[in-house]
């Protein structure tokens, strides 16, 4: 069953964002994780260590799991950020901030 | 009452100075229990950034100990290694202004003489150490023999190694009492504990335990924050921080102190320290200190402000009135033996700590000067505040 059947949603237009340089449709108010999620995609980070995928965990914004680069900046939360029309989601590899290393 | 196995020794206290005392009396051949109303590293090991520091430690008592303790480390080290990442970094303390540089000089040139390695660092050397450091600063001191660990996985790795038995979140309730007042073990929510020795390790809460046999201990909380910030790669590679930091520690004001202490760790966050404070055991988030931290730690290290922080956590140091911990037989209570009020420096004393217990447990000679450590030295100390 399709979950707007089932609440009754009637959401407005869908917006595009860039997933890895692909289109990915996100309706109003959906996070980042969520449009990816409903795309099919659960995983945009590789972990530090050993390079595992990494998605959504809590949903909520409070296990950093769900880490991407946004629009050029590493390390934001995709269950936290709205989607919005044009955003660039890049899957991160390890901290993301490699320019940083001394 | 349930009587469990004798043991030699119970060791009330599951954070890293009881697992070090469980760890070097279970060496010296002696069977141990450690109990804890909590888990593992539950209480101020948990809240700690694992420093081993001698840099920040004037001549003294307190010194000679934190030697003892990073030699022992770097036995222990070999040992566990990259288990309880143990990091051989080094320390860099660095004048945040030019009239800082003289007391730097004159402190570290104290510590050489008691055998510390403190090696000058000239204004335009700090970049070369630490490439991200703010320009303009006027120089510093390298001490090679400071270093890291993380300090849960250290309690941990000791207290599995030490082989002794476990009961954790089972709180103490009260002490068995022998002949003569003997405390001879410990009775909890599920029973008694037999031994003919108490070792209190339990930290913050060691003055309550110390009360239980009657004994004054004025053990107090010292709260302090930690940022931690998103995952990143090494952008501090010594543990760093500013020259005031060594009068904050000294201090015995219970008001606000603050000043920038930053490392990085194999994890990836960066830690942004140190706060003091005597507000009692209260945990309530402080948005004030974490503005000072984070602003004293940008000022130190500007590319921190283009870094997000992902959550801070805090704790409170067992902070005893002349800066040194209790270590020892309490020669009040025969049978107690005190190893508490380590303050900031825990993680760093642990072992010195725990293999001085253990000597005295098995009638070595400790082969160090524990008097300055003596848990009753309090008694005339409150006695003089009371007269005034």
């Amino acid at each position: 069953m399709d979950p707007f059947d089932l609440v009754g949603a009637e959401p407005g237009p869908a917006r595009t964002v860039l997933f890895d340089g692909r289109p990915v449709p996100a309706l109003p108010g959906q996070t980042l994780a969520a449009a990816l999620w409903a795309d099919g995609v659960l995983a945009w980070r590789t972990t530090r260590g050993g390079g595992r995928p990494r998605g959504a965990f809590c949903g909520i914004g409070q296990c950093f799991d769900c880490l991407a680069t946004v629009n050029g900046r590493p390390n934001q939360r995709l269950c936290l950020l709205p989607a919005e029309h044009g955003d660039t989601v890049t899957t991160q590899e390890g901290h993301g901030h490699a320019d940083l290393e001394v | 009452m349930l009587k469990r196995t004798p043991y030699d020794v119970v060791v009330v206290g599951a954070g890293v100075v009881g697992a070090a005392c469980a760890y070097y009396a279970a060496r010296a051949g002696l069977k141990t229990a450690v109990v804890d109303r909590g888990p593992v590293a539950g209480g101020t090991t948990g809240a700690g950034e694992g420093n081993l520091l001698v840099s920040d430690k004037e001549p003294g008592p307190e010194l000679d100990l934190a030697l003892l303790s990073a030699r022992l480390w770097r036995e222990l080290a070999a040992e566990f290694g990259e288990r309880v990442e143990y990091e051989p970094k080094g320390g860099l303390v660095v004048a945040t202004e030019a009239a800082g540089l003289d007391p730097l000089h004159g402190f570290a040139a104290a510590q050489r003489a008691a055998g510390v390695e403190a090696v000058p660092v000239a204004a335009d050397e700090l970049r070369t150490l630490e490439p991200h450091l703010a320009h303009g600063l006027p120089g510093g001191y390298l001490y090679p023999q400071d270093a890291q660990v993380q300090p849960a996985l250290a309690a941990a790795h000791l207290l599995r190694a030490s082989g002794a038995d476990r009961h954790l979140g089972e709180a103490v309730t009260g002490l068995l009492r022998g002949p003569g007042g003997a405390v001879t073990g410990v009775a909890t929510a599920r029973g008694a504990i037999a031994a003919p020795a108490v070792v209190n390790a339990a930290g913050t809460w060691g003055g309550e335990l110390a009360a239980l046999a009657g004994a004054h201990l004025p053990v107090l909380p010292r709260r302090g924050f930690v940022l931690v910030t998103e995952p990143l790669p090494r952008i501090v590679r010594h543990k760093v921080y500013a020259a005031d930091y060594v009068a904050d520690v000294a201090s015995g004001s219970a008001d606000l102190q603050s000043s920038a202490v930053v490392e990085g760790t194999p994890a990836g966050p960066v830690l942004i320290g140190a706060s003091r404070e005597r507000v009692g055991f209260d945990r309530t988030l402080d948005p004030r200190v974490l503005h000072r931290l984070a602003a004293q730690a940008a000022a130190l290290f500007p590319v921190l402000r283009t870094v997000q922080v992902q959550r801070s956590y805090r704790g409170f140091r067992p902070y005893l009135p002349d800066h040194l911990p209790a270590i020892g037989r309490d020669a009040r209570v025969p049978g107690l033996y005190h190893a508490c009020g380590h303050e900031g420096a825990g993680i760093g004393l642990a072992p010195a700590t725990g293999l001085l217990i253990g000597r005295q447990l098995t009638g070595a000679d400790p082969g160090f000067d524990l008097a300055p450590f003596r848990p009753e030295r309090f008694e005339r100390f409150e006695g003089a505040e009371g007269e005034s």
